[in-house]
C-alpha cells in the first residue's frame, strides 16, 4: 500500500464517473492524436493525478472551462496518485502519443528527463495567453526551468498543514479568543496539546498519514534547518537532525499521540470520526473534511505546522504544474488550446484554492483582496514562504523513491518496529544505493 | 486439419500434379490461422525477443539513445541483493500457498461433488471469487485487515482474543504476517479455478467403479486412497504446475496490498522488475531481470512436469 490520497468524499463519485467516461471516450477515439473527431471541435487531452478530493473541484473546473470554450473538446483523464500515473506519462512521452497537457509535481520534472520526455513551453507563447513571468512567485518559477528551458507552468503551492477539530480543541482550552488554534513552541509544548487533546478523544491526540512519514520528516528535518544536498555520488545530511525527526515519529507513536499505522484513508477518517482532534495532512483534504459535515463546514480550521525547532514552522510541500509531455508532431491547434486551457485554470485558480486548498501559483489570485479574505486559507496562507521542497536529486521528489523507499522505513517506526537509530542507518544505506545507481536522466 | 495425402487416380489428361492440389488446401488453412498468428508474433514473440536485446542495452524510458553494454545488466542482476531477497520473498510466498491452494481446492471438489442439494450454490459460491477482479479483491480485504475498525481486528477483539488497544497490523505485518495476510487474501480468491478443474475431473470418474469397490467392501476412505485420488493424478499434476506459474508471477496483490512492506518483506520479483523498469527507468536491466525469472520459472516448471508424468508411468 502506498501513500495514495484518501479515498474522496461523496462529491467524488461524479468525478470518478466523470473519469471513467474521459477514459472510456480516450480508448473509443484511439490513440492516434486526432484534432477534432467527428465535432469539428479541437480536442485537448489531460493526464492528471488528481485523484483526492482536489480532483473533484478540477472536474468542475474543466465543467467551466468547456462551457465557454465551446470549440474545444476537452478530456481530461485522472490516473492514480504517484508512481502508476508517473509510469503512464513517461511511457506515453517517450513513444509521442502522450497527452497534450498534464498535472505534475514540480519536484519530479528533473526526474521526467525533460530534455528527452518534454517539450519545452516558449515564454512568449505564454504571454499571448495572458500569462507573465512576473504573475509567478519568483522560487517557483524558476523551479519551472530546466537547462534554460521552461518546462512546467505552476498552478499551485501544495503544502502539509495542521488541521484541528474546533470542538475538540475548544474542550481542552487551546484555542485563542478569536477561535484559532494557539501557538506552540517546541517539540514538547505541542506534545502537551496532543495528550490534553487524546484525553478528550480517548484514542489519538493527531492523525497522520503513516505511509507519507517522508512528508513528516522532511518537515521537521528542516526546522532544525538541516541540509541534504546529492552531488557525485556522494550526499550530504546531518544526522543527529535527521534522528531527532524520526524520535519525534517514534514518541508520538509510542505514547498513543498518533497513530501506529494509517494509509490516505484512515489518517483522514480518524479526523472525521473524532478518533484524532487534529490531523496533519496536505491543504488537498480541505474538500473532502467540508464535504464530511455539510451543515456545518466549519466544524474545523486549519493552520500551519507547528513549530518544533528554532522557532520554525516550515513544512514539507511541492507545486502542482502542467507540462507539455513530448509531441511527435504538434497540431498548432491543439498546442493553442493546450495553453489556452492551462492559463484558463491558473486565471481562475480562486476556485482551486477555495475547493482544493491549494494556494494558487498565479499572484494576481493569490493576491487578490477576495482571496485574502478567504477562511481558512488565509489561516495558512504562510505555508508559501514556509515550504520546503524536497532536496535536488532525480530520485527525490513526490512520490520518487526517495520518498517511497524512506516512506515504507518511517511507517516501521509509526509501527514501533523500528527504533530511530536503525531507521536512520537503514535510510542511510537506501540513500546510498539509490545514488549507486546509474542516473537515468544525465 | 486433415491433409489429404494419398493421391487420388489421376486422368491422363489433367496437367498440374495432384501434389500441388494438396499444398493448396494446407494453405488456405494457414489464413484462418493468420489474424492470431500475427498478433501472437507481434505482442508476444517481437517483444520476448526486443526483450532480450534490451537486455544486453542500457536502454531508459526517458527514450535517450540506449548502447550496447553486454552482459554489465546480467552481471549487476546476479550481483543484486535485492534482486535476490525479491526472488527469496516470491518463493516463499509460492511455498506457503501452493499446497493450500491445491489441497483446499480438492477437499472443496470433493464436498461440492458429493452434495446432493445446493450443488450449483456450493459450485457458484466457491468459483464466484475468481471472476471478481483483483482491484476489488484486494481493496476488500484491504479493509478486512484494517487495524483500526477492520473486520477481522473486529471480531477478534469481539471474542477476546485480541486486546483493543494494541490492534493487530496486518498488511505491514513483520515476520511473515504480511505475507500470510496477502496468502489468504489469495487462496480466497483464485481457488475457485483450481476447484473448477478438479470438480469437471471428478466427474469423469466412472461411477461403475465405485460401485463395484462397493461390491468388495471398500469403504469412502478406500475408495478416495486408491481410485479417486490416484485417477486425478493427471489433473493434479497440471493444477501444481499451473498453480507454481501463477505464484511465482505473483505480483498484483503485493503491489496493491502491502507495496512490498514492511521493510520489503514482501517485495517480490516481479515488483522489484517493476521498481527497476518503471520507477528507475532502467527498461535494459529490467529487461535482464525478467529473464532471469522466465528462466527460473521454466526450469521450476519443466522440473516439475516431468517429475509428475514419471510417476505415472
Amino acid at each position: 500500500m502506498r501513500n495514495h490520497p484518501s479515498p474522496p468524499g461523496s462529491i467524488s463519485r461524479r468525478a470518478l464517473l466523470t473519469g471513467t467516461a474521459a477514459a472510456a471516450g480516450v480508448g473509443l477515439a484511439g490513440c492516434g492524436s486526432i484534432t477534432g473527431g467527428l465535432s469539428g471541435r479541437t480536442r485537448v487531452k489531460q493526464w492528471n493525478l488528481l485523484a483526492g478530493g482536489d480532483g473533484a473541484i478540477m472536474t468542475e473546473m474543466h465543467g467551466d472551462f468547456s462551457a465557454e470554450h465551446p470549440d474545444v473538446e476537452l478530456q481530461a483523464t485522472t490516473f492514480g496518485w504517484g508512481t502508476p500515473f508517473y509510469t503512464r506519462l513517461v511511457m506515453g512521452a517517450s513513444s509521442g502519443n502522450a497527452s497534450d497537457i498534464a498535472t505534475i509535481h514540480l519536484s519530479r520534472l528533473k526526474s521526467l528527463s525533460p530534455g528527452t520526455l518534454m517539450d519545452p513551453i516558449g515564454v512568449d507563447e505564454l504571454k499571448d495567453h495572458g500569462l507573465n513571468p512576473e504573475d509567478f512567485p519568483e522560487k517557483i518559477w524558476e523551479k519551472a526551468f530546466a537547462d534554460d528551458e521552461l518546462y512546467a507552468i505552476p498552478l499551485d503551492t501544495h503544502a502539509l498543514v495542521n488541521y484541528y477539530n474546533k470542538d475538540v480543541c475548544g474542550q481542552v482550552g487551546a484555542l485563542n479568543p478569536d477561535g484559532t488554534l494557539l501557538v506552540t513552541d517546541g517539540v514538547e509544548e505541542y506534545f502537551d496539546l496532543l495528550r490534553a487533546v487524546k484525553e478528550v478523544t480517548g484514542e489519538f491526540g493527531t492523525s497522520l498519514d503513516t505511509f507519507g512519514g517522508w512528508r513528516q520528516f522532511w518537515a521537521w528535518y528542516r526546522q532544525q534547518d538541516g541540509e541534504m544536498t546529492f552531488a557525485d555520488g556522494d550526499y550530504e545530511m546531518d544526522d543527529d537532525k535527521a534522528l531527532a525527526a524520526i524520535e519525534i515519529m517514534y514518541k508520538m507513536a509510542e505514547e498513543g499521540l498518533c497513530p501506529t499505522f494509517a494509509d490516505g484513508g484512515q489518517c483522514s477518517a480518524n479526523f472525521e470520526t473524532g478518533a484524532a482532534g487534529l490531523v496533519q495532512v496536505g491543504n488537498w483534504e480541505i474538500n473532502r473534511f467540508k464535504l464530511f459535515n455539510p451543515d456545518n463546514p466549519e466544524w474545523f480550521s486549519m493552520t500551519e505546522m507547528p513549530s518544533f525547532y528554532n522557532g520554525n514552522r516550515y513544512t514539507q510541500g511541492d507545486c502542482h504544474s502542467f507540462v507539455l509531455p513530448r509531441h511527435n508532431s504538434w497540431d498548432p491547434d491543439v498546442r493553442e488550446a493546450a495553453l489556452e486551457y492551462a492559463a484558463y485554470m491558473l486565471q481562475h485558480s480562486f476556485r482551486w484554492g477555495e475547493g482544493g486548498g491549494h494556494t494558487p501559483a498565479y499572484l494576481p489570485v493569490t493576491e487578490s483582496a477576495e482571496y485574502q479574505a478567504l477562511q481558512p486559507n488565509a489561516e495558512y496562507s504562510g505555508v508559501v514562504q514556509n515550504v520546503q521542497f524536497d532536496p535536488d536529486a532525480w530520485f527525490s521528489g513526490s512520490a520518487a523513491r526517495l520518498f517511497d523507499e524512506t516512506g515504507s522505513i518511517f511507517n516501521q517506526v509509526y509501527a514501533l518496529a523500528m527504533t530511530p537509530e536503525d531507521a536512520l542507518a537503514l535510510m542511510k544505506e537506501r540513500i546510498e544505493t539509490l545514488l549507486a545507481l546509474p542516473s537515468p536522466v544525465d | 486439419m486433415t491433409v489429404k495425402t494419398e493421391a487420388p487416380p489421376v486422368p491422363a489428361a489433367m496437367t498440374r500434379p495432384p501434389q500441388a492440389n494438396a499444398k493448396k488446401t494446407s494453405w488456405t488453412g494457414l489464413w484462418f490461422v493468420l489474424p492470431f498468428a500475427a498478433f501472437y508474433a507481434l505482442f508476444l514473440v517481437y517483444p520476448t525477443f526486443l526483450g532480450l536485446y534490451y537486455s544486453f542495452t542500457d536502454k531508459s524510458l526517458t527514450g535517450r539513445a540506449a548502447s550496447w553494454i553486454g552482459l554489465e545488466n546480467w552481471a549487476e542482476a546476479f550481483g543484486d541483493e535485492r534482486a535476490w531477497a525479491a526472488l527469496k520473498n516470491t518463493a516463499v510466498f509460492t511455498l506457503w500457498s501452493t499446497p493450500i491452494l491445491v489441497i483446499l481446492a480438492i477437499v472443496f471438489a470433493l464436498l461440492v461433488h458429493r452434495a446432493r442439494k445446493m450443488g450449483w450454490f456450493l459450485r457458484m459460491a466457491f468459483f464466484a471469487p475468481f471472476v471478481v477482479p483483483v482491484s476489488v479483491v484486494t481493496m476488500v480485504w484491504t479493509w478486512i485487515y484494517q487495524p483500526d475498525g477492520g473486520l477481522l481486528n473486529h471480531y477478534l477483539q469481539l471474542f477476546g482474543i485480541q486486546d483493543a488497544s494494541t490492534p493487530q497490523i496486518w498488511l505491514q505485518g513483520e515476520n511473515g504476517i504480511a505475507m500470510w495476510s496477502v496468502v489468504i487474501t489469495t487462496v480466497w480468491w483464485t481457488l475457485g479455478f483450481n476447484f473448477l478443474l478438479y470438480l469437471a475431473a471428478l466427474q469423469t470418474i466412472d461411477p461403475n467403479v465405485y460401485e463395484a469397490s462397493s461390491i468388495d467392501g471398500a469403504n469412502w476412505w478406500q475408495q478416495l486412497r486408491s481410485i479417486t485420488l490416484p485417477l486425478l493424478n493427471r489433473t493434479t499434476a497440471m493444477v501444481i504446475t499451473l498453480q507454481l506459474i501463477a505464484s511465482l508471477r505473483i505480483f498484483d496483490q503485493m503491489y496493491i496490498m502491502t507495496g512490498g512492506g514492511p521493510n520489503r518483506e514482501t517485495e517480490v520479483a516481479i515488483h522489484y522488475i517493476y521498481i527497476a523498469g518503471f520507477e528507475g527507468f532502467r527498461i535494459g536491466y529490467a529487461s535482464a531481470l525478467s529473464y532471469v525469472l522466465f528462466v527460473l520459472i521454466l526450469v521450476v516448471s519443466v522440473f516439475q512436469f516431468r517429475l509428475f508424468s514419471r510417476k505415472e508411468d
